[in-house]
């Protein structure tokens, strides 16, 4: 059973389509949205690490570096916001959003 | 080893799938979050086997331990009716799995094209004694790349401050001291100098109440 960088590839992609599936399942809960992100995103680095591993190239571990930054940035902002939001409305359904002015 | 290595990435990639589609479909967000846990673990043991320990450790340690208890303290924090949230949930599941078909088929055809496969890229850089992946890490980290290095710091410290700045509110009923105010103070609106008048008692009392100073209070209401 070798391993092949093919694997890591299809592992990556199935990942990601289950977090473009829970976008849509999940469309009113902002909260499992950005987890379902978080789940796009994490597919999106075993791409890149395991391209970079396969072809001996740091460029692809320092890219994940720098992704799991700016998605920790995003997070804590998207949960700052949701936060924010739930005080206004005392709700995170995205239906209950749909005005929003000043 | 090969075989070991073949094992262990079956087993964990199918945590990692497992654990993904329990993020997106479980009834109880305190689930997902855990599940989102749970995939992390999963994907930084299959990055251990990729020789990224590095961004593995990082992987738990920022995500597992800081992200996804944020998430946490934000479900259990907000009290949200979830069971709204439910209503229509599998509604948009034929929409979804279409544009999922559609991206998957790329995918696979991108994945398994040959350009991938064991004969173009044959083994995962394994590392000798001597070397790691963190030092060699580090060092283009602070080389080659510190321009987007220092980038990367500034982005977190605009997190941290736009973090504070939407959830910060200020209560109307707070008592919380000023500094500044505390400091320009003056001794004028502090201290108040009264002048009041000493009062003298009278001859005549002061001599019958010398025998007892305990009653000189009546004394003077006698005066």
């Amino acid at each position: 059973m070798e391993i092949s960088l093919a694997h890591y590839l299809t592992l990556g992609s199935i990942l990601f389509l289950i977090g473009i599936v829970g976008i849509f399942l999940n469309r009113k809960n902002v909260l499992i949205v950005l987890m379902a992100i978080e789940l796009m995103l994490l597919a999106v680095n075993i791409n890149f690490v395991a391209i970079g591993s396969y072809t001996d190239d740091l460029a692809g571990s320092v890219f994940v570096f720098f992704i799991l930054t700016v998605a920790a940035a995003e997070s804590a902002i998207g949960l700052a916001i949701l936060v924010a939001a739930f005080r206004l409305r005392r709700s995170i359904n995205v239906d209950d959003w749909g005005r929003l002015k000043g | 080893m090969p075989e070991l290595q073949g094992i262990l990435f079956y087993l964990f990639a199918a945590l990692l799938l497992a654990a993904g589609a329990g993020v997106v479909t479980m009834r109880n967000p305190v689930h997902c979050a855990l599940l989102l846990v749970v995939a992390f673990v999963a994907a930084a043991v299959l990055w251990l086997l990729l020789g990224a320990e590095f961004l593995a450790i990082v992987l738990v340690l920022v995500y597992v331990g800081a992200v996804m208890v944020l998430f946490l303290f934000v479900v259990m924090m907000l009290d949200i009716n979830f069971d709204r949230l439910r209503e229509g949930f599998w509604n948009y599941l034929p929409v979804g799995l279409v544009v999922a078909a559609g991206l998957g088929v790329q995918m696979y055809l991108v994945a398994n094209s040959g350009l991938f496969d064991l004969q173009a890229h044959p083994n995962p850089k394994s590392y000798a004694a001597g070397e790691s992946n963190t030092a060699e890490l580090g060092r283009i980290l602070y080389t080659d790349y510190l321009l987007a290095f220092e980038a990367a710091a500034v982005i977190l410290l605009v997190a941290i401050v736009a973090a504070i700045v939407l959830t910060l509110r200020r209560r109307k009923e707070n008592k919380s001291i000023d500094p500044a105010v505390q400091v320009a103070v003056d001794p004028a609106q502090r201290v108040r100098v009264l002048q009041i008048e000493a009062v003298k008692p009278v001859e005549s009392a002061a001599g019958e109440d010398a025998g007892k100073p305990g009653k000189q209070s009546d004394g003077e209401g006698g005066s």
